[in-house]
């Protein structure tokens, strides 16, 4: 898993350079956002409109950081603690924390479990992100010949992972195909929003979800 | 908006969705919908994220290099390839296309 983040970190830091960010506000979002797909989603919108597609960044930042929303409700009865410690659990409430903690059987271990994988995720995600950076900064104009490229793959390889079962391929397509429509017609970062729906109406609906909703 | 502006309200969202999980009762845990919107939001989101990436292109829909170079990144990502691997692969693509095209 250390491997992984390492590689995330530090295509996402050469990524955002050539999306237009500068090192410091790469940083800052590992530091502050520190959620991978929202930092990814964040600056794949800003490079495709700019500046001007801000809204629409921070709308699929904020929409793909709802999942944390729910992972937050998973650990928050062990975590337990005074508020100080609960803001830092929260800032930590990601995919691998979540992960790691609830499969751990005793709450010593879940505790324990949360805790590391946050620090080393936390540490490692911050240095490969600066890292990927720096190097982004270092390529310059080399980087843009197949930069939008990588940035489809490394979206594709934070899907990839979840398509074990036929709702998500299908919600999956779906957007695609709502999205590709809406391209000519919406200003950037509208596609991706209104593709949102789609996940929205099949969620509710549970439309060819299976009976019962297995574990994460 | 400026991308400092964008980058601060994004991350202030993100955090404050984090923080939304340790204030609602526990209660909400139980229930599958939500999780389930959940999960499917982040298929839908990079989905679409992947589309308006591989084809998107000023006003409209252009095939480019960037399309092979999706291709292949599938590939690999079906081979169990390595994350950063299939990144440099596919980028590597989509420059060497440009380069002869």
């Amino acid at each position: 898993m250390g491997l992984a983040v390492a590689a995330y970190g530090i295509s996402f830091g050469a990524l955002s350079v050539a999306s237009g960010l500068d090192i410091w506000q790469t940083c800052f979002l590992s530091l502050i956002m520190f959620s991978g797909g929202s930092q990814f989603a964040v600056i794949g919108i800003l490079a495709s409109g700019g500046a001007a597609a801000g809204g629409a960044a921070i709308a699929s930042g904020a929409l793909l950081g709802t999942r944390n929303a729910l992972y937050a409700l998973r650990v928050a009865p062990f975590i337990g603690g005074p508020w100080p410690k609960k803001v830092l659990a929260a800032h930590w409430t990601i995919d691998e924390t979540t992960a790691v903690s609830t499969a751990q059987k005793t709450v010593a271990g879940q505790r324990a479990g949360f805790w590391w994988t946050g620090v080393i995720i936390y540490v490692g995600w911050n240095l490969t992100t600066l890292l990927g950076a720096l190097i982004g900064d270092l390529l310059g104009d080399v980087s843009q010949y197949g930069l939008d490229a990588a940035a489809a793959a490394a979206f594709l390889g934070l899907l990839w992972p979840r398509l074990k079962q036929l709702q998500p391929v299908v919600v999956a397509i779906g957007a695609a195909v709502v999205a590709a429509v809406l391209i000519p017609f919406v200003p950037a970062g509208i596609p991706v929003l209104a593709a949102a729906v789609v996940a929205v109406v099949v969620g509710l609906t549970n439309w060819l979800g299976p009976r019962r909703e297995a574990e994460l | 908006m400026t991308i400092w502006q964008t980058i601060i309200l994004a991350s202030i969202a993100v955090l404050a969705l984090k923080l939304l999980g340790y204030l609602v009762p526990p209660a909400l845990v139980e229930k599958p919908t939500p999780a389930r919107v959940a999960n499917l939001l982040t298929v839908a989101l990079l989905a679409a994220l992947i589309v308006v990436q591989t084809v998107g292109g000023g006003q409209g829909i252009v095939l480019d290099a960037r399309v092979p170079a999706l291709v292949v990144a599938a590939g690999l990502f079906a081979l169990r390839v390595p994350f950063i691997v299939v990144v440099g692969a596919a980028a590597l693509v989509a420059a060497l296309i440009r380069l002869w095209t």
